[in-house]
């Protein structure tokens, strides 16, 4: 059975004395927006909830840092650097990025033709922000504007 | 990341969600999800495992062509070759940094700070 983390979650900051995390839950369904052509043929984009960032770049802070950061698609794994509020779930991102970072993933699915083209830049964002409304209010808006930038036509997101 | 995707959506441009934690993808029902039963930190495939991460991400962007219905999720057939994860995932407190909560940033490496200072990213 899968794992119940916000069961477990709520849990484990009760304990340890931490402002309980309330997850966006859903009560409409989401709007809907068809592919408009084949992956195989389409420019795809790439936002990362894990908190990445490339060495030069400023690091995330811990108190609901909402903002982003642009990675180009071709940065060497040995550049990447992860901060993120929850880094207990980093260790091997950190000695591998591309199980939460799948840039060299998709150059290959590039290559092999699966997907069209990539954005020159990937994003990545720190997820775990206790505030709904700066995610909605700063985060949303800021990455639609990187990915409309970019000429995006489809987005992969990958969380944490 | 749901009500990102949601937004997005709403803007005009299809999403696709990759999370290994089934509740909270269920949770915030984003248009389109594929649900990998790995232990968190590890959507994207096993680590120092190129075949898990493209077998990963190959069969989460079909479901770009399979969901076609807002709130579709496909569960990917991979499976973490470990039996104990869960239990350990469940016992790792010690870990979780929800403190400190100050605008500092927080770098992987110490050199990272030099680096960012060097790159006009960050004041010393």
């Amino acid at each position: 059975m899968p794992m119940q983390y916000m069961e477990t979650i709520r849990a484990r900051y009760a304990r340890l004395g931490y402002a309980p995390y309330r997850w966006f839950e859903a009560s409409t369904p989401s709007a809907w927006k068809a592919l408009s052509r084949p992956l195989a043929r389409l420019r795809l984009g790439l936002l990362s909830t894990s908190g990445a960032y490339v060495r030069g770049q400023r690091a995330y802070h811990y108190r609901d840092d909402c903002s982003l950061r642009a990675i180009p698609v071709d940065t060497p794994d040995t550049a990447l650097r992860f901060s993120h509020i929850t880094e207990n779930y980093l260790v091997d991102a950190r000695k591998d990025p591309g199980c939460i970072l799948p840039l060299a993933t998709l150059r290959k699915l590039v290559t092999r033709g699966v997907i069209g083209s990539l954005a020159s830049d990937v994003f990545s964002c720190m997820g775990g922000i206790y505030s709904q409304r700066r995610v909605r209010e700063e985060t949303a808006p800021a990455v639609l504007d990187a990915f409309k930038a970019e000429g995006v036509e489809a987005a992969l997101l990958v969380a944490m | 990341m749901s009500l990102v995707a949601r937004h997005l959506e709403e803007n005009g441009i299809p999403t696709l969600c990759l999370g290994s934690a089934l509740d909270i993808l269920r949770a915030g029902q984003p248009p389109r999800a594929a649900f990998v039963d790995y232990p968190l930190g590890h959507s994207a495939g096993r680590p120092f495992d190129e075949a898990d991460q493209l077998a990963v991400v190959t069969a989460a962007l079909r479901a770009f062509e399979d969901i076609t219905t807002p709130g579709g999720l496909v569960t990917l057939p991979n499976r973490w070759p470990e039996v104990s994860w869960a239990q350990d995932s469940e016992s790792n407190e010690s870990g979780d940094t929800r403190q400190p909560r100050d605008e500092s940033p927080q770098w992987q490496f110490p050199e990272d700070r030099e680096a960012a200072i060097a790159a006009g990213a960050w004041q010393a």
